[in-house]
């Protein structure tokens, strides 16, 4: 009662404050609403948005990929494994109560006990608590990505978290599919307060009057987000007026988009790589690198960009994108048709053989008819595809068993870190320390392996993105994978609605900044 | 009548349990809920202890008993997603999508009786020709292409009418309705005509189809015989024995109107269980779905036996209690 009675006075006063240039209403339209309010219970992109409206993290990505500060003021390491950093002074939480250092190491224990977020804070000791606003991380190894995981640590606030709540329960129950009270109640510090949500329907959010980041030009008192699953209806929305800024915009629809001259489309080459994997295990044809190289070559990827995704992925040669350590500027895709043949009869297997392949059909932009486009280019080497596409919902356990020859899948690094690709997709498969988990080729490289784990411990930049981009070589001469495109990503919203200041490559658009005329 | 009514529900029982079995047995082909549960890097160990704690390691049988042994209380279990009772999940959708429903077949009512009436009475008019072919158009073009052709035409190009979901709605004992704000109303229109799309042009066919053999009869050529009033011959006389089947055929139909929301209301991001039950297949929220199946089940069985009352009412030759499936 109390806290309603809290939110109340607080959107009044908001509401008060909220008059002449300052009350703007953004209507937000995504294909998905936040499944939960807990930060911490499932690690996906809906679940950071959320965060960066209502929470606020240590440190932030910029637009170019650099580390902007936010509740931590500044930061330096200590020696190889420590980070100092300086927390922003006078920064309130939603409830009230005043943000420190003890937050934050709630938070990070918080984040060390979550199924989803432990793995990604496994090389962590420890956080020290030096004073109010000081604490260092602690890792057990020299960690060269200790900034890049600072952006996934969104201090909640420990006293409004503790306690139980009228079920009985610990109010900082950690459980999924389970009625928390984390789960539906929140206090961040974040840009904005959540002050009514119909899971699956509605979101109402109203701007935190007393939010610390004053220089912020966001001027939009209200947010209301509204889920629409389906893209055409979306598109529909936006175009006829219902609502102000619209994400994810289908492929088939920018062309239109951009001829609209109410709206504007902002669109940006992401980080998501879509690839194909050779089972060298149920194929042994796959062990041979010649007949890899040949399926590389036959695959025109440039052409899937160009035909079926309408120019809107960026064709791949490699897993690491532009901005990424690992990058190498010089691999480029070699699509050959004739070099493929020759391979191919080289190999001895000119007259093909045959091969099952699956990939989803709901999961990937156009995954379905990229996988067909693929199957028909691989015949004109001879290798005849029987192809099998279906929801993703069934398409994960049959990745799990390997259950065909080829296999769709795509990647996004949740450490924004080259390293994250090899050590999931192609790294030698190991149930033990859990590497190469979605390296369904079973393609194993000794040599690869050991620069992987070589630029775990490496805090010397330059030094760690050479070892990362030898990776990619080395993937790229050995046909490790069929490399196809990086998904674009793609937003709009109404004129004046100044979405292309805050939106980013991770596709976390920060609100908070948001600027409506 | 009670005899019949105590059958029904002895039927309707066995239905719901073989529903129930088939849904339930249907859940292994579904997909794997963890996966929509945990974020992709999360390690298999970490899941199969997720997937101890929430009992889908166990056998079969087991889970079915457990299941049941909870359904007959009313606990059909917990949605995955929305982390609360299915049954209270679903049951808060219904008022949409039963708003929807009932939209459809008021413009159902409204246009067919007459516009079959009309076709029956005058089959050589123009009107009639430009009905019937209207109607075949109607019938082949599926619920989701006429949604996207209203919004676009309604909504993007004339600006007349919302293009998503319900707007403004007020709650009247316990019923969340958008039947009396203007905004409601105006939300409901273009998926209303949606849904009753499909419908409509079958009930018109089938009330002219109807009207034409009725009078065809002979006690139609004795009411002309006898020199009655042809608007009483037509509306009372005639009518009222062709509306008969129709009956008959409207209430099934009603039932797999709730079917057809479920494209209808994806479109229009209509918040209703149509839309809910398409979205737990995709995250594979099971004890929602199995809800689902078991709560339209139920709508499907209560019509039929409301059709059944109601057919004994109009037809007084019809004997409920020898029963007549």
């Amino acid at each position: 009662m109390k806290k309603t009675l809290k939110l109340v006075a607080m959107a009044l006063l908001g509401f008060s404050l909220g008059t002449g240039a300052f009350a703007k209403t953004l209507r937000l339209a995504y294909d998905a609403d936040p499944v939960s309010l807990d930060p911490h219970e499932q690690l996906s992109g809906g679940t950071i948005q959320m965060s960066h409206m209502v929470f606020d993290p240590l440190v932030r990505w910029t637009q170019d990929m650099q580390f902007a500060p936010r509740l931590a003021e500044s930061w330096e390491r200590l020696d190889k494994n420590t980070v100092r950093f300086n927390l922003r002074k006078g920064v309130k939480f939603h409830s009230g109560n005043e943000l420190t250092s003890a937050d934050v190491a709630w938070t990070f224990e918080r984040l060390k006990g979550s199924p989803d977020f432990k793995g990604l804070f496994q090389p962590f000791k420890e956080l020290k608590v030096i004073d109010d606003h000081t604490f260092d991380l602690v890792t057990t190894e020299p960690y060269p990505l200790v900034l890049h995981m600072a952006t996934y640590v969104f201090p909640m606030d420990s006293k409004f978290y503790t306690g139980t709540d009228d079920k009985g329960n610990p109010k900082d129950l950690l459980k999924k599919h389970a009625d928390t009270f984390a789960s539906a109640n929140a206090s961040g510090t974040g840009p904005y307060i959540v002050t009514q949500r119909q899971q699956g329907v509605r979101v109402d959010f109203q701007r935190f009057a007393d939010y610390w980041d004053e220089d912020s030009p966001g001027n939009v008192e209200q947010i209301v987000m509204t889920p629409i699953k389906e893209a055409p209806t979306r598109v529909a929305a936006l175009l006829s007026g219902d609502v102000d800024f619209i994400a994810p915009v289908p492929p088939t629809d920018l062309d239109r988009i951009r001829g609209n001259d109410k709206v504007n489309l902002v669109t940006m080459s992401g980080t998501r790589i879509i690839t194909f994997q050779l089972n060298q295990e149920r194929r042994p044809e796959f062990k041979d690198q010649r007949v890899r190289q040949a399926v590389v070559h036959a695959v025109n990827n440039v052409g899937i960009v160009e035909k079926i995704m309408k120019g809107f992925a960026t064709p791949a040669a490699q897993q690491s994108p532009k901005g990424y350590a690992g990058h190498v500027e010089s691999l480029v895709p070699r699509y050959d048709l004739e070099k493929a043949k020759a391979l191919m009869k080289e190999a001895g297997l000119e007259k093909g053989f045959s091969v099952t392949m699956m990939a989803p059909n709901n999961r990937y932009v156009n995954d379905a008819k990229i996988a067909q486009a693929v199957s028909s280019m691989l015949s004109q080497i001879n290798i005849k595809v029987d192809l099998k596409t279906m929801p993703k919902a069934q398409y994960w356990p049959k990745f799990d068993e390997r259950a065909a020859d080829i296999m769709m899948i795509g990647w996004h690094a949740d450490t924004e870190d080259s390293a994250n690709f090899t050590e999931f997709l192609t790294m030698c498969p190991n149930t033990e320390t859990g590497y190469g988990q979605y390296n369904s080729g079973n393609y194993c490289n000794k040599e690869v392996d050991a620069l992987v784990l070589s630029t775990q411990g490496e805090t010397d930049e330059a030094k760690r993105a050479a070892s990362l981009q030898q990776i990619e070589q080395l993937l790229y001469d050995d046909a490790a994978f069929v490399p196809l495109h990086w998904q674009d990503l793609a937003w709009a919203a109404r004129k004046g609605v100044h979405i292309d200041k805050i939106v980013n490559v991770m596709n976390f658009p920060y609100l908070g900044d948001l600027v409506i005329d | 009548m009670i005899a019949f009514l105590v059958r029904r529900i002895g039927q309707a029982l066995v239905v719901m349990f073989i529903i129930s079995l088939l849904s339930f047995s249907i859940q292994d082909n579904l997909g794997d809920p963890l996966r929509e549960l945990v974020g992709q890097s999360v390690s298999e160990a970490e899941r199969q202890k997720m997937r101890d704690s929430m009992g889908l390691n166990d056998p079969f049988i087991t889970q079915y008993w457990r299941f049941l042994k909870k359904a007959v209380q009313g606990d059909l279990g917990n949605s995955y997603f929305f982390k609360r009772p299915a049954l209270e999940v679903i049951l808060e959708k219904l008022p949409a999508t039963l708003e929807l429903v009932i939209g459809a077949t008021l413009i159902i009512l409204i246009l067919s009786v007459p516009i079959g009436v009309y076709c029956a009475i005058n089959p050589r008019s123009w009107f009639t020709k430009v009905m019937m072919g209207i109607s075949i158009v109607g019938i082949s073009i599926p619920v989701f292409l006429t949604a996207i052709m209203l919004i676009y035409v309604f909504s993007i190009w004339l600006g007349w009418l919302p293009s998503f979901g319900r707007g403004e709605t007020v709650t009247v004992a316990g019923w969340e309705t958008g039947f009396l704000t203007t905004d409601g109303l105006l939300h409901l229109i273009l998926p209303s005509i949606a849904l009753s799309s499909i419908m409509l042009p079958l009930f018109i066919r089938l009330i002219r189809s109807e009207m034409m053999e009725v009078l065809e009869q002979d006690y139609i050529r004795f009411a002309w015989a006898k020199g009655l009033h042809r608007k009483r011959i037509w509306f009372i006389h005639a009518l009222k024995n062709t509306l008969l089947p129709v009956i008959t055929v409207g209430g099934v139909q009603i039932g797999t109107m709730i079917a057809y929301t479920i494209l209808t209301e994806t479109v229009f991001q209509w918040p209703g269980m149509g839309f809910l039950f398409l979205e737990a297949v995709n995250r594979v929220d099971t004890p929602l779905i199995i809800a689902y199946l078991i709560i339209v089940g139920l709508i499907f069985v209560i019509t039929n036996t409301v059709v059944d009352l109601i057919y004994g009412l109009v037809n007084p030759t019809v004997k409920l209690a020898r029963g007549h499936t």
